[in-house]
């Protein structure tokens, strides 16, 4: 698919990650048309390769793919909690305009994750610091933005905890003795302490029950249309791509292997896997 | 067999090696170079134990010269055990005089407190530290505080004194209040009382900070920024005596110990035993001033 | 020069001074000499350079006997002594293969080249207390001296023969892990520069080397039990007189003299796949003054851990191994507790009861 506006937010181009030795052919002797990610000559994994999107202001994007797919791999290089092999991220926000973020500075990539960017995991454990309490966990996001009044603090911590449905009462509770559901509704309240205008969200609700699991798609849904935020959705569930996103990037063994207007692609999928995995909704 | 005249070394001046006083030297100027940054240091052994006061013995002796004159004191006195020993060591390894006298002193190496008469340009003042890391309560390993200092990344510390206060109403902290110095590193200023902390602030002397078992030296400056970690909203304090006199004075500006006698009488004495015998001896010391000093409740003056 | 001799204070340690040597002499019939000790308790002279981290077995057994017998306290000692000797060299290689070893056995293989040489050791001795070591007499030990030398044939004595290492087979067989490139493989001097972490290879033995025995084991104990991944077999333990030579002004190579050390190598299975991705035996290695079995074969279990690092498991944890197994820190940080702390409590004081008060 072909955008020629240049006003997205992010830009991807080349985004490779590979593990173990690879030479010149790994890629291309990869990926879907060998249904595999081994390399065949030296065993090299290629998790994901030649990843080429771009990301609009306010939109959502879905990554959808089974697991080995490389749709969490690619959100893991972007927020940086994983080295990248190859690729070029850039970011529409000053003061990374014309650069590549991958090569940042551990402190700018810092500043990044805190001012520009939340990140919401399939684990609480990963989002979330347990010695904390769920007010301690968002007041973290706030402190590093520069807010030091304890008094404001709290203020902001709750009106985040109410806008997530997390009952007010337990700002001063540790997360351990929450519901997985309401874990991760601390962890967007902590995603989207300092506003940020891009949020991942990688298999949040994978895991839960159903019912909770419907609940926190209406509750990101709701966020996003009252905040605008773009964001980035993995899961291997096509429903809650479809509940969610605008746009979709369907992958199979670390390539791109169809994307479009999410409608489009579940009404008219092209490539043959991504007609299986239409067929396959329940 | 051991001959006899193997044991009659004579020790050098100061005891440790020139080589070893000149790294320590070199490392003192990074460190006042570098207000409140850890400079990691050889800390070679010596005839203390380590915890014992190693790290200050190693600053002193590396900058002792014989005309310095010496005071040390430990838990704000000048007759406790430890310090009597320390003060027969740096006296036999370097024939300097000795004093009692905070402001005839040029050099004083204390463990936990700072004196209560101020201190001048021409004094440096040296202090034991069991641990030099301020954020070793919140992350384990030298690995990451390393690079949390780094790169100023202090949201964990900041974290956790904020859920102390939500825990306890206020924050818990009590000796070795973490300072942040020239308003770029959190520094451990040992364990002084939080009544200690505003006189690192903008002070005439030098302040050199020896950490003998983790091997680290840091220092601050004269008239460096140093400001206690508090909130906008949840302010640091100094301890609070309520207006309890020392019983030998009746002076009540001061840093005070509890005793408690046979008869189960409590009674209150000033710590510093230095600025106590002046003020039994009816002299008038020049007191260190500081802003949080000057908030405490009339009575407690 | 005018120095202030506090009364309370100084009067206090004078006197506890005096008492440590009356309560060591009082009963003493007649004083205990430093040759007694450095041939009788050779253990624990070779346990005292260890840690002291200096090769003088007099200067150990002094120590010891300045201690009493605490050998926490000799360890010190001897480091603080090192601390004012000069260093004039730094020697050639240490090459183990020279040994003249009294003891050599290994686990792995049941016949190794040379044999399997108990030598000097506990191992197979029954531990029954025995009371006549508290009935030798002069002549006693005069007549033993002389049936064990009259063992030895002086006109046939056996040449001296020299054999590869057990490392070496598997070497050959193309059996071992080579060491991996990617690891830090600088020359650290520990006694020059504080370590900060991850520490390279050099450190982290050197460490070790002079680490407190009870410590390492109590790590090294962990790991087999359960708290660990590691199951190691005896390469090869060895001690023995290892020469040691220096480079004299004029560039020659001098032969001073020889030391006892003892030492080890683990073979552990790894992980880790060479390039043809087949896993090989890694070896961890051990090395100490003196004789001390247990120490060189901890050091090689955790020489192992170290490199697998992981977080859930203290002996694969390297600032966790390293930092705690620093007999002379430890015990000074630990002992450090019983000097005056009221200052510090009374601020904590402080602190309680202004909580109880919000509280009221």
């Amino acid at each position: 698919m072909n955008h020629y506006s240049e006003n997205w937010l992010l830009k991807v181009e080349g985004l490779t990650k590979i593990y173990g030795k690879s030479n010149v052919r790994s890629i291309e002797n990869t990926g879907p048309l060998f249904d595999s990610n081994i390399c065949p000559e030296t065993g090299a994994i290629i998790a994901c390769a030649d990843i080429n999107f771009e990301l609009f202001p306010g939109e959502v994007l879905g990554i959808v793919g089974e697991s080995g797919s490389g749709k969490s791999t690619i959100v893991k290089m972007l927020y940086f909690d994983m080295e990248h092999s190859a690729g070029c991220v850039s970011f529409h926000k000053a003061p990374y305009i014309g650069k590549n973020i991958l090569n940042e500075s551990n402190q700018s990539k810092r500043a990044i994750r805190n001012h520009l960017m939340g990140m919401v995991y399939q684990n609480p454990r990963d989002g979330l610091n347990f010695k904390f309490t769920s007010g301690g966990n968002i007041a973290e996001k706030l402190i590093m933005a520069g807010n030091y009044h304890v008094g404001t603090i709290r203020e902001k911590a709750t009106h985040l905890l109410e806008k997530t449905e997390v009952p007010v009462l337990r700002l001063d509770d540790l997360p351990a003795h929450f519901s997985g559901g309401m874990q991760q509704r601390v962890q967007i309240s902590k995603a989207i302490a300092n506003h940020p205008p891009l949020l991942f969200l990688d298999e949040v609700t994978t895991g839960l029950d159903v019912s909770v699991q419907a609940k926190v798609l209406d509750l990101i849904r709701e966020l996003q249309q009252e905040l605008g935020i773009a964001m980035m959705v993995v899961s291997h569930d096509l429903s809650v791509i479809r509940m969610l996103t605008d746009r979709t990037l369907v992958m199979k063994n670390g390539r791109i292997v169809e994307q479009g207007l999410t409608d489009q692609i579940l009404q008219d999928p092209q490539h043959p896997y991504t007609q299986l995995l239409v067929s396959s909704i329940l | 067999m051991i001959e006899q005249n193997k044991f009659a070394t004579q020790y050098r001046f100061a005891f440790i090696d020139e080589a070893t006083k000149r790294e320590i030297r070199r490392k003192l100027l990074k460190a006042i170079a570098i207000p409140g940054y850890q400079v990691p240091y050889s800390s070679p052994e010596m005839p203390i134990a380590r915890g014992w006061g190693t790290g200050g013995l190693h600053v002193t002796l590396a900058i002792i010269g014989p005309n310095d004159i010496f005071k040390i004191i430990d838990q704000g006195s000048d007759a406790s055990v430890n310090a009597c020993n320390l003060r027969n060591f740096v006296h036999t390894m370097t024939g300097v005089e000795t004093t009692l006298d905070t402001q005839k002193a040029t050099i004083i190496q204390t463990r936990h407190r700072i004196t209560e008469e101020v201190l001048k340009a021409n004094q440096i003042f040296v202090y034991q530290v069991p641990q030099p890391e301020p954020l070793r309560s919140v992350e384990r390993y030298e690995n990451k505080t390393r690079q949390m200092h780094g790169e100023a990344d202090y949201a964990k510390m900041w974290v956790s004194l904020y859920e102390q206060y939500v825990r306890h109403g206020d924050i818990m902290l009590g000796a070795g209040y973490p300072v942040k110095v020239n308003d770029r590193y959190i520094m451990a200023p040992s364990p002084i009382p939080r009544w200690d902390i505003p006189n690192l602030h903008n002070s005439e002397a030098i302040h050199l900070f020896g950490a003998g078992r983790e091997k680290r030296l840091y220092a601050v400056p004269p008239y460096t920024k140093v400001a206690p970690l508090e909130f906008e909203d949840v302010k640091f304090h100094i301890e609070d005596f309520k207006g309890k006199p020392c019983f030998r004075t009746g002076y009540k500006k001061a840093f005070l110990d509890e005793l408690y006698y046979d008869d189960g009488s409590k009674h209150y004495v000033i710590n510093d035993s230095n600025f106590l015998d002046k003020l039994v001896n009816k002299e008038t010391p020049i007191q260190h001033e500081n802003a949080y000093l000057n908030k405490l409740p009339h009575e407690s003056l | 020069m005018g120095y202030f001799a506090v009364k309370g204070g100084a009067d206090a340690i004078e006197n506890s001074l005096a008492l440590l040597d009356f309560y060591r002499l009082k009963e003493a019939s007649s004083p205990l000499e430093i040759n007694q000790i450095v041939s009788q308790l050779r253990i624990a002279v070779g346990k005292i350079m260890s840690e002291g981290s200096l090769y003088a077995p007099e200067y150990a057994a002094i120590a010891i006997k300045q201690a009493e017998g605490d050998l926490l306290e000799a360890a010190f000692i001897i480091r603080a002594f090192r601390t004012t000797l000069e260093r004039r060299f730094v020697s050639e290689t240490l090459n183990t293969r020279e040994m003249f070893v009294r003891r050599k056995i290994s686990a792995s293989f049941r016949e190794i080249p040379g044999g399997q040489i108990l030598g000097p050791s506990m191992d197979y001795s029954q531990r029954i207390l025995d009371v006549k070591k508290a009935i030798e007499t002069k002549e006693s030990i005069a007549d033993l001296l002389k049936a064990f030398e009259g063992k030895i044939d002086k006109e046939n004595l056996a040449e001296i023969t020299f054999h590869d290492k057990v490392i070496d087979i598997l070497n050959k067989d193309g059996l071992l892990q080579k060491a991996d490139q990617k690891e830090d493989r600088r020359l650290l001097d520990i006694t020059r520069e504080a370590i900060r972490f991850p520490a390279p290879r050099s450190a982290r033995l050197q460490m070790m080397a002079r680490a407190e025995t009870g410590a390492l084991m109590s790590m090294g104990y962990s790991s087999m039990r359960g708290f660990g991944s590691v199951h190691p077999t005896v390469g090869e333990l060895r001690y023995g007189m290892v020469p040691v030579r220096i480079k004299d002004p004029r560039g020659r190579i001098r032969y001073i003299g020889s030391i006892e050390v003892t030492e080890a190598e683990m073979i552990t299975e790894t992980k880790k796949t060479n390039e043809a991705g087949v896993a090989l035996f890694s070896i961890g290695y051990g090395l100490c003054f003196g004789q001390n079995d247990t120490k060189v074969i901890c050091m090689g279990i955790l020489d192992t851990t170290l490199r697998n690092p992981d977080p859930s498991l203290p002996a694969n944890d390297q600032e966790f191994v390293l930092y705690h197994s620093e007999g002379i820190e430890a015990m000074g940080f630990t002992n450090h507790l019983k000097l005056p702390h009221y200052v510090t409590f009374q601020s904590s004081l402080h602190n309680v009861r202004e909580a109880v008060e919000r509280n009221k």
